[in-house]
C-alpha cells in the first residue's frame, strides 16, 4: 500500500510538471470550456428574468451558482476518453504499460488526478470574474463543503470507470468514438450538464437517479448549491461510492477479456 | 530447467479482409471476410540462464509476435510458453518486475520532461528501494555517457540519446530477461556501437538473458554466440552463428593477390566466379565443396603473393537461409 501510494504520489508531481509547462495552452482550454455553461446561465437567467425571476424553482442567483460550480465539476471530471484509447492502441503506448507490475487503471486515475490540481488553481480565477458578472447565490454549510469536495473526487473516479469500460471495446473494435458520441448525448441529458435535472420532466428525473451520469455531475453541484439535507448529501456519497464499485468490478471483468483479446496492432 | 522454454508455439490473427473500393466496402458491411494468419507456427526452443540469442528473420516472419507473446503482451493461440517459471500471459506482476520489453520503433518514456523524471516515475512503478536505485541509475548514466543529457526534456534529444534513456529506463528495475526488438533501429553506426557494448556489459555484470532481433548483423556478431532463424513464422535455425555459414552457405570466398600485370592476363573464370576485383587482388565465390580443389590449382598455376579462403558474410548467408525458406514454403 505503501509502494501504491508513492507511485500516486510521484505521477500526480509528474502530472502537475507536465501540465504547468502547458499552463498557457491549459488556460485557454480552459476558458473555452467555460463558453458553454456561460451560454447556458445567460439563456436561464433571461428566461427567469421574464417568468418574474424565477424558472423551476431556481433564481437567477442560483443558475449562476449552479453553472459556476459547473465550470469546477465539468474540469474535475475530464478523463481518460476513448478517443485516447485507440490512439493509445494505435501507437502502442499500451504495450508499454501493459509491461508494467502495475494495472494502467492506477496510472491514469493518478495521472488524471495530478492534473485535477492544476485545474483547480487555474479555475479559480476564472470563477471569480464568472461570480462578479453573475452573482451567485451560494451559502454552503460545512458538511456541505466537505461533502462537494469528497463528491468531486467521486464524480472524477465514476467516470474514469465509465469511460474506462467504454474505451476498452477499443480492443475489440479498434474505434469507439461511434458509441462515445452515443455515451455523450445521454451525459448531457441525464447528469445535469444541459439543464438542472429539476427542470426536467418527472420520469426523465426517475431515469436520471437510476443512472451514473447524474452523480459524476449534477451530485457534486448540489451538494454545495442547492439546500441538501445532510441524509441526502450522505446518500448521495454512498451512491456515488456503489457507481464506483460497480464500475470498477465491471472495469475488471472487462479488462481481463480485453487484455486476452489484444494484438499490439501499434507494437 | 531453461530459463526461457517454448513449446509448440503458435499465434494465428483473424484478418479483414475485402477487396479495394466501394463496392466492396459495402458488401464487407454486409458480410465481413477474414482470413486466419498465422504469425508464429509451432516454433519451439530453450534459452539458458545467461545466454544472449539472436532471433533473425525478414519483415513478418514473426520474431516480434513471439516477443510480445514472451513477454506476456500477446495470448498464444497454441503451445505453451514458460519465462522465468512464469506462464508470460498470466501477466503476474512477479513476472513483470523481472523482464523488459524494448522496442526500437516505441517512446515510453514522458516526452515533456528531463529522463530524470521519468526514471523517478519507473521507481515507484517498480517499487525499487530509493538507495538502490539511485545507485543503478548512476551506473548506467555513467555507462552510457549521458550525463549531461539527462536532464534535458526528452523531446529535445536525438534518436539515439532517446534510445539510450529508453534502454535505461527499461532496465533500472535490472530485469533477469531482456527482450529487445530492433533496439539499434535508425541509429549510426557509433550509437549502434555503444547501445551493444551497454548490453554486453549489462549481461557480463548481472548475467541476465537476452534475447535480441535485429536486422543489423553487427548486432548479432557482436553480442549472441546463438541464434534463432524464423520464417513465415516457422524456426528454420536454432544454433551456432558460426554453424550457420557451415550449414547454409553453399560456397567459399577465395582472396587471391598476385602482381598486377600477371593479374591481368588470367583467365579468373576457370577458378571461380569473380566477386570483386582491385588491380592485383581477386576475389572469387567458389562452391564449398570445390574450395580445396580450386585452392590447390591457384597455388600450383599462379604465382601468388597472398591468398585467403573465408566464409561469406554472415548477411549473405542469412539470405540464403531466407530464400531457402520461402521455397520450403511454397513447396509446403
Amino acid at each position: 500500500m505503501r509502494n501504491l501510494l508513492a507511485f500516486y504520489w510521484q505521477t500526480m508531481k509528474t502530472a502537475v510538471i507536465i501540465e504547468f509547462q502547458y499552463a498557457t495552452a491549459q488556460y485557454f482550454y480552459m476558458i473555452g470550456m467555460v463558453a458553454e455553461p456561460v451560454i447556458y446561465l445567460v439563456v436561464w437567467t433571461t428566461i427567469a428574468a421574464s417568468q418574474g425571476g424565477v424558472v423551476g424553482g431556481y433564481t437567477a442567483g442560483q443558475f449562476a451558482a449552479y453553472y459556476i460550480v459547473w465550470t469546477l465539476v465539468r474540469n474535475m471530471n475530464i478523463v481518460f476518453t476513448p478517443y485516447g484509447w485507440e490512439w493509445r492502441i494505435r501507437e502502442g503506448q499500451l504495450s508499454g504499460m501493459l509491461l508494467r507490475p502495475l494495472h494502467p487503471l492506477h496510472m491514469d486515475v493518478a495521472w488524471f488526478a495530478g492534473w485535477k490540481v492544476v485545474v483547480i488553481v487555474l479555475w479559480l480565477p476564472i470563477a471569480a470574474v464568472l461570480a462578479l458578472a453573475f452573482r451567485p447565490e451560494l451559502n454552503p454549510t460545512p458538511l456541505e463543503m466537505v461533502v462537494f469536495f469528497f463528491s468531486l473526487w467521486g464524480a472524477y473516479l465514476i467516470r474514469t470507470m465509465l469511460l474506462w469500460l467504454l474505451g476498452l471495446i477499443t480492443f475489440w473494435t479498434t474505434r469507439v468514438s461511434a458509441l462515445y458520441e452515443l455515451y455523450f448525448a445521454l451525459e448531457l441529458l441525464l447528469s445535469g450538464r444541459l439543464v438542472p435535472m429539476g427542470l426536467m420532466p418527472a420520469w426523465v428525473q426517475t431515469a436520471s437517479s437510476l443512472l451514473p451520469f447524474k452523480w459524476a455531475f449534477q451530485f457534486p453541484i448540489e451538494a454545495l448549491v442547492a439546500d441538501l439535507t445532510p441524509a441526502q448529501l450522505l446518500g448521495g456519497l454512498g451512491l456515488q461510492a456503489l457507481w464506483i464499485l460497480a464500475g470498477l468490478a465491471g472495469v475488471q471483468i472487462v479488462w481481463r477479456a480485453a487484455v486476452r483479446q489484444y494484438s499490439a496492432v501499434g507494437g | 530447467m531453461p530459463l526461457i522454454h517454448v513449446a509448440q508455439l503458435c499465434k494465428t490473427y483473424q484478418v479483414p479482409e475485402r477487396e479495394a473500393g466501394l463496392g466492396a466496402a459495402l458488401r464487407s458491411l454486409v458480410r465481413r471476410k477474414t482470413r486466419a494468419v498465422k504469425a508464429v507456427d509451432a516454433i519451439s526452443f530453450d534459452i539458458d540462464a545467461g545466454e544472449v540469442v539472436g532471433f533473425l528473420g525478414p519483415n513478418g516472419a514473426g520474431k516480434t509476435t513471439t516477443l510480445k507473446m514472451l513477454s506476456g503482451l500477446l495470448h498464444p493461440t497454441g503451445g505453451a510458453a514458460s519465462v522465468l517459471g512464469f506462464q508470460p500471459q498470466r501477466r503476474e506482476a512477479a513476472f513483470l518486475r523481472q523482464i523488459t520489453l524494448v522496442m526500437g520503433n516505441r517512446n515510453q518514456l514522458q516526452w515533456d520532461i528531463p529522463a530524470l523524471d521519468s526514471f523517478e516515475l519507473n521507481r515507484t512503478i517498480y517499487a525499487l528501494p530509493a538507495a538502490e536505485f539511485r545507485r543503478t541509475r548512476d551506473e548506467y548514466i555513467a555507462l552510457m555517457e549521458v550525463g549531461d543529457l539527462v536532464r534535458k526534456p526528452v523531446r529535445n534529444l536525438s534518436l539515439g540519446e532517446r534510445m539510450k534513456m529508453e534502454l535505461i529506463g527499461a532496465l533500472l528495475h535490472r530485469p533477469q530477461v531482456l527482450f529487445l526488438d530492433e533496439p539499434t533501429l535508425g541509429l549510426d553506426v557509433t550509437m549502434q556501437r555503444r547501445l551493444r557494448a551497454f548490453v554486453a556489459e549489462y549481461n557480463r555484470r548481472t548475467g541476465a538473458t537476452v534475447l535480441l532481433t535485429s536486422h543489423y548483423m553487427a548486432d548479432v556478431e557482436a553480442l549472441c554466440k546463438r541464434v534463432l532463424v524464423i520464417h513465415h513464422g516457422r524456426l528454420l535455425y536454432d544454433g551456432g552463428l558460426s554453424g550457420l555459414a557451415e550449414r547454409f552457405a553453399a560456397y567459399k570466398t577465395i582472396g587471391v593477390t598476385l602482381d598486377a600485370d600477371t593479374a591481368g592476363a588470367v583467365a579468373w573464370d576457370a577458378y571461380g566466379e569473380v566477386v570483386e576485383r582491385d588491380g592485383a587482388h581477386v576475389r572469387l565465390r567458389v562452391p564449398k565443396a570445390e574450395t580445396a580443389r580450386m585452392t590447390a590449382q591457384l597455388l600450383a598455376d599462379q604465382p601468388v603473393i597472398d591468398l585467403t579462403v573465408e566464409d561469406p558474410p554472415i548477411e549473405d548467408v542469412i539470405e540464403r537461409v531466407f530464400a531457402a525458406g520461402t521455397a520450403e514454403a511454397s513447396h509446403a
